[in-house]
């Protein structure tokens, strides 16, 4: 079993590091403190091809494996969460559900501009009625001829008012036989007449990200909207999870790496009782613990990226990483702040934004709760995953890269 | 043209050297392109989109020097050459200035030769100098802007960056131009770049390669190197009830360590 990276890999994992490190991580506190977006963090992922890293090049991508993609939002949210909330949203709700299930005509219309980074993309799921109740959309689409008019609205979703795209379930049959074969899924263009949306201020952590509302009143879509095919929107919404998911997992350890690199650095400056910090025991419990969830993050991720790679259902992997990272992550930051003492409970030290952001990844993507149910369903034996009628593609050299 | 940029591999910038048996170590620290060189590599890329040629990147070093040029393809290099033989390992910069002008004449009609300003573990910053004075070609070196190329008419000004300001320097092509860091910003690698450098098979030069089969010995050698001793510092906080009366304290204090 060879557990090293390509040397494509650590390429790709240098050149994104080096972006967050040198253009966003000098003003990322102050951005934070505004609660406000940079306006050039969009442009510039795009232009760098970051948007697009693991989508294939004839579709605009940078023809790269989802390993790269879990390197590249490692590397990300080491800096700040906002920009891998970014990749869950873009890349992994939005462009990666298009790429499972969209049509030729749909890839070439919507995926494409996503791809380049000429468009952004976000996932509309949850709602102010519900969140982890997904069958449970409240979001109507009815059909009007060969149209779909969209009535509801959608709440928490990152990048609502900067994305052009959004990729929305909605509820399409309103006497299904089961609750899960109500709901469709959606590519909506935000531009449309009927939708206005709005950003959410006040929240605890992300802040220098975007996270809003949409609101849809009386939309009107055509049929080339509908993803898949009507009823399908309850699978659609979970295989985008599979997607979001993991790059939530990988991100979170990029997050438990900066409060490990945060700590070590502070523990060996600051002295106390005549030394410095690093050499007294209960210190050096808590960064070991940092290091080893760090090592544990990254197996679980990057084997669900080697899953992806291979074509594999990683729903249960998947769905480990993501927990125990995003866990990992918020107890790294905590114990961060108490080697930091003081200083970590302010904004001096990034880690009092460390902790903030780490809080919102237990909860989006599925909550640290539903992830437990689904992972207990697959130990139990109660859940077993179906094939779907579109599996996402495993990585195909010649297929990705080709034009 | 055919531009040739002079590449080394060093170690990070983050690394921090210690003397071990009167001998230099950076440890475990990880290996990168010269940090300087990304300048030089940048400004090669940056001509050749001016006026179009092929840029190849050469480097001397150990086997793992390979990493330095493939960075150097994934930015957007055409071509990389690594010059490997055992018999330059103890290389002065007299020795690899001679290497490296070998592996020059070696290629094809070269028109100008990009150096970083230095590399961040030798730090002698001769290069770019030794390497034009052998090769019999004008040294522009601490250029800070190339204000014109005329590549038909074989000319190039630059602007150099000194103390006192810059002074704008003519020359006739081909040349060697060692760069400092205010002549532009790296680009990162590109994703399709990255890819097509991970899969290189990038050719090795030997001695004899380069027709270097005799006589290359350092005229340096490094007996011994010490580290400088540890000067233990403290801090006293001078306190007042406001800044006259810290002043007056701090003056005080300082006529009693006789500073002034």
């Amino acid at each position: 079993m060879d557990f090293s990276l390509t040397a494509e890999h650590e390429m790709a994992q240098k050149m994104v590091r080096d972006y967050a490190q040198k253009e966003v991580a000098p003003t990322i506190r102050e951005w934070d403190q505004k609660q406000e977006m940079s306006p050039d963090v969009l442009p510039r992922m795009a232009e760098l091809g970051i948007l697009g890293i693991c989508l294939p090049v004839r579709y605009g991508g940078q023809g790269m494996d989802f390993v790269a993609l879990g390197l590249a939002c490692e590397e990300l949210e080491a800096v700040d969460s906002t920009l891998r909330v970014i990749m869950s949203v873009h890349v992994g709700l939005s462009a990666l559900t298009l790429l499972q299930w969209g049509t030729d005509a749909q890839k070439e219309q919507f995926l494409t501009p996503l791809a380049k980074g000429e468009k952004i993309g976000c996932g509309a799921f949850t709602e102010p009625g519900m969140g982890s109740d997904v069958a449970n959309i409240q979001t109507t689409a009815k059909k009007d001829g060969t149209d779909f008019v969209l009535n509801g609205e959608k709440m928490w979703i990152s990048l609502a008012s900067k994305a052009d795209y959004a990729l929305l379930t909605a509820r399409t049959d309103f006497e299904p036989e089961r609750p899960s074969d109500a709901l469709s899924s959606f590519i909506i263009d935000l531009q449309s007449k009927g939708v206005t949306t709005g950003d959410i201020k006040g929240k605890l952590g992300v802040r220098a990200g975007s996270t809003g509302w949409i609101s849809l009143q009386d939309v009107r879509v055509p049929a080339e909207s509908l993803i898949g095919e009507e009823g399908e929107g309850f699978k659609i919404t979970m295989s985008g999870f599979d997607s979001g998911r993991y790059t939530v997992a990988a991100g979170a350890t990029g997050l438990i790496r900066a409060c490990l690199e945060a700590s070590v650095a502070y523990a060996n400056e600051r002295k106390a009782f005549g030394r410095s910090i690093a050499g007294y025991q209960l210190v050096q419990a808590k960064i070991a613990q940092m290091a080893q969830d760090y090592e544990i993050g990254k197996l679980l991720y990057l084997k669900a990226g080697w899953q992806k790679n291979a074509g594999e259902r990683n729903t249960f992997e998947t769905s480990m990483a993501k927990q125990f990272a995003t866990n990992a992550s918020f107890n790294a930051a905590s114990e961060a702040i108490a080697v930091h003492g003081g200083y970590g409970y302010s904004d001096e030290y990034p880690v009092e934004r460390y902790l903030r952001n780490s809080r919102g990844a237990m909860i989006y993507e599925g909550t640290n709760e539903i992830h437990s149910l689904i992972q207990a369903g697959y130990a139990l034996g109660t859940r077993k995953d179906r094939p779907l009628r579109k599996e996402m593609p495993g990585f195909d050299a010649d297929y990705w890269q080709s034009e | 043209m055919n531009i040739v940029v002079c590449v080394k591999q060093t170690p990070d910038t983050a690394a921090t050297m210690t003397v071990d048996d009167g001998k230099a170590s950076w440890g475990e620290a990880p290996l990168v392109l010269n940090p300087w060189d990304e300048f030089a590599v940048e400004q090669a890329l940056v001509t050749q989109e001016a006026e179009g040629g092929q840029v190849t990147a050469i480097c001397l070093g150990p086997e793992t020097a390979e990493e330095a040029l493939k960075q150097a393809l994934a930015m957007g290099c055409d071509e990389a050459i690594l010059i490997h033989d055992p018999v330059f390992d103890s290389a002065d910069s007299l020795v690899a200035s001679r290497v490296l002008v070998a592996g020059i004449q070696k290629l094809e009609s070269v028109d100008l030769v990009f150096f970083g300003k230095s590399a961040v573990d030798t730090d002698t910053g001769v290069m770019g100098s030794q390497v034009a004075r052998r090769l019999g070609w004008p040294s522009l070196n601490l250029v800070a802007a190339i204000s014109e190329l005329d590549a038909g008419a074989k000319t190039i000004t630059v602007e150099r960056l000194l103390e006192e300001g810059r002074q704008v320097v003519s020359g006739p092509l081909p040349a060697v131009v060692s760069v400092v860091k205010e002549i532009n910003e790296p680009r990162y690698p590109s994703f399709m770049g990255i890819r097509k450098a991970s899969k290189a098979e990038i050719p090795r030069w030997s001695a004899s390669d380069i027709g270097l089969e005799g006589d290359v010995q350092p005229a340096l050698t490094w007996p011994g190197i010490s580290a400088p001793e540890m000067v233990g510092t403290k801090v006293e906080f001078i306190e007042g009830g406001d800044p006259v009366e810290i002043a007056g304290k701090l003056v005080d204090r300082l006529f009693e360590e006789k500073v002034i």
